[in-house]
């Protein structure tokens, strides 16, 4: 594909990520100037701020039908990079929301600021289409993400939270980065819509390609926290501030689908027979996620594996490879992110009253708080896939595709999976409901900015579960214009 | 095998010695020292593929300013320079094998492709212009944005460091 030359129009190119950055250096001068009242208004005008963003984004940064790479070819404006950073916008939007009022020693512009270079760096992952800005791009979304999951430095889970999760980032990194320097040993191009082409005249045995790919899927699977690179997952979410967690299992989640998506349809289409390893990946994720989740007390470490089961039921539309694959698992995506932001919005907001992620404590939350409780359910309902909510309509795409691509075991995988898994959302949900505790009198506290962030989430997953199809054609285009 | 493969290969042996020895040793200071060769060892890597001006970044920016650093921060924050408790545990074996698997199938696989015997090159003069190297990193049409990038990168991680650290001497909330 020719690269243009630079005009300046290609700024519209990377108009979120250049409203970001005005947005960080903001959050950081208001940090100093309001003293004041600032923790919230900080939050408020990161809030502001990020929906101002992805409203340019929305209007001003809407590609055309031909897509093009700009920049030297270091980002390709198409419909996918629209989509995902309407997503990761978004995602950030509400877990900005959520950080309100949640704890006081996660507050203040430096928490913020993380927030906003790690968006960012999601923005670039979906858009890049050069081997460094990709890497470069993944390392700005992850070093934020390292610092914000041991936020809460006095905290030992925190802290063992961040270590963690930065150790094995950099493990999978460094097997990801070999993966990319083999590519342009082989290729002398680090221009991924390039590479296909050189395998081609280049003569390297496919045996070669099959390991420098699955090299490359570790550092993504680790991203998507895909079984056997998951171990990270229960302890980092368990650990790090619950609305870091949300983020880190939604927008940082959908990042690593962005990344995975294009790589496997731009630069290995040929390789379809090894993407089985995407369906061993797929199954082993649905499985070991739901087996181990079903045992846990801690409801963030639940939504952990939880969380895992849900990255495998997407793996299915990306190992069925086709256009309808691709669109369920970016529709499945953005479902997920909606309805997984709301449960760790309402584990957020319990845990603020409460004190405890014990499901146990959970007891009585109907009575304490019945609008919470209802909330809690729809999202529960919606992951674990029943009608009308976004989960359910998500899980028929998937496994539509699925059956499409003639692997049909996938599919009774998945419905198998899907059937379990509900046990335990259901069980979570009878302590809710039906569990009593000696304090049901005290009310749990909702604030404006947390009614607000659980108003959006229902009503998106009522809406994806609903009407759904504009949100299909968003999925749709962006699936095609990789 | 030329002399310069001979070479190379000693080089190599010793930087993953001193890198196997930067995880090993009991004592951070003697691991921050082992690091410094570790790192000298890329350095004469990067001097092997003629690239003079990455091994003189090498030097002056990872041994001259990293390393140093990394010592001096030794100094100034442990108490304890030994490091007791086990090093390993039960399950050491399974990455063992996996990684040794992984290396022996690379090797394997790569030895098959044709570009695994060429020999290097030598490098045109025009190589070693840096201008060009400077320019592509300003040229909109080349690596401007993932130059940019980068600092944002640093920005993001310099806050980081400092909302990590800062914390410690206030006051509890």
């Amino acid at each position: 594909m020719e690269t243009p030359a630079f005009t300046p129009a290609m700024f519209l190119a990377v108009l979120p990520e250049l409203g970001l950055l005005v947005l960080a250096g903001l959050v950081l001068f208001a940090d100093i100037l309001l003293r004041r009242r600032r923790e919230r208004d900080l939050g408020l005008l990161t809030f502001g701020g990020l929906l101002l963003v992805a409203g340019l984004t929305l209007v001003f940064s809407r590609p055309n039908l031909v897509p093009e790479l700009v920049f030297g070819g270091m980002l390709r404006m198409d419909w996918a990079t629209y989509v995902f950073r309407l997503v990761f916008l978004i995602g950030a939007a509400i877990s900005v929301l959520f950080t309100m009022d949640s704890d006081r020693r996660i507050r203040g512009g430096a928490f913020y600021l993380l927030v906003i270079v790690s968006t960012l760096g999601m923005n670039l992952m979906a858009a890049s289409a050069d081997l460094i800005m990709l890497y470069l791009a993944i390392e700005t979304t992850s070093i934020p993400l390292y610092v914000l999951s041991g936020a809460l430095v006095r905290d030992q889970k925190s802290t063992e939270a961040g270590i963690k999760y930065m150790l094995f980032g950099a493990f999978t990194s460094a097997l990801m980065l070999y993966g990319f320097s083999l590519l342009y040993g082989f290729t002398g191009t680090t221009q991924m819509y390039a590479l296909k082409d050189m395998f081609d005249t280049g003569a390297i045995p496919t045996a070669a390609l099959v390991l420098v790919a699955l090299l490359i899927l570790i550092g993504f699977s680790f991203k998507i926290s895909a079984v056997p690179f998951h171990f990270w997952a229960p302890d980092v979410y368990e650990g790090a501030p619950t609305p870091v967690a949300g983020y880190l299992s939604t927008a940082s989640k959908a990042a690593g689908f962005a990344v995975l998506l294009r790589f496997l349809a731009v630069v290995f289409p040929d390789l379809y027979p090894s993407w089985l390893l995407v369906a061993i990946l797929a199954v082993s994720s649905m499985i070991a996620g739901n087996v181990l989740a079903m045992t846990q007390k801690n409801i963030k470490r639940l939504l952990a594996y939880s969380s895992i089961a849900q990255a495998g039921y997407m793996l299915i539309g990306v190992a069925a490879g086709t256009e309808l694959g691709y669109t369920s698992s970016i529709f499945y995506l953005i479902s997920y992110l909606v309805t997984n932001l709301a449960a760790f919005g309402i584990v957020v907001i319990v845990g603020r009253t409460v004190g405890s992620d014990e499901i146990a404590s959970y007891a009585g939350l109907s009575r304490r708080s019945p609008g919470l409780a209802l909330a809690l359910m729809v999202a529960l309902l919606s992951l674990g896939g029943v009608p009308p909510f976004a989960g359910f309509i998500g899980k028929l795409f998937v496994f539509a595709a699925a059956v499409q691509a003639d692997m049909i075991w996938l599919a009774l995988v998945g419905i198998v999976n899907a059937v379990f898994a509900l046990y335990y959302y259901l069980v979570v949900l009878k302590v809710v409901w039906l569990n009593r505790s000696e304090n049901e009198e005290e009310k749990i506290p909702v604030t404006r900015p947390w009614a607000l962030a659980v108003v959006v989430c229902v009503a998106g997953m009522l809406l994806l579960g609903t009407l759904f199809a504009p949100w299909y054609q968003w999925a749709m285009q962006a699936a095609t214009a990789f | 095998m030329t002399i310069q493969q001979v070479f190379f290969l000693a080089v190599a042996a010793i930087t993953l010695f001193a890198a196997v020895m930067v995880v090993s040793t009991r004592r951070i200071m003697h691991a921050a020292l082992w690091l410094i060769l570790a790192l000298f060892g890329v350095a004469v890597s990067f001097a092997l593929l003629e690239t003079g001006f990455f091994a003189v970044v090498q030097v002056v920016v990872y041994i001259g300013a990293i390393a140093i650093l990394i010592i001096f921060a030794v100094m100034l924050t442990r108490q304890v320079f030994l490091d007791v408790g086990p090093q390993l545990n039960r399950g050491w074996w399974i990455p063992a094998v996996l990684v040794a698997g992984l290396y022996a199938a690379l090797v394997g696989v790569l030895s098959t492709w044709s570009g695994f015997q060429t020999q290097a090159a030598a490098l045109p003069e025009a190589a070693s212009d840096l201008s060009q190297f400077g320019l592509a990193l300003v040229d909109v049409n080349a690596y401007a944005v993932p130059f940019e990038v980068a600092s944002v990168l640093l920005l993001g991680a310099l806050v980081g460091a400092i909302f990590v650290a800062s914390d410690r001497k206030g006051v509890e909330r």
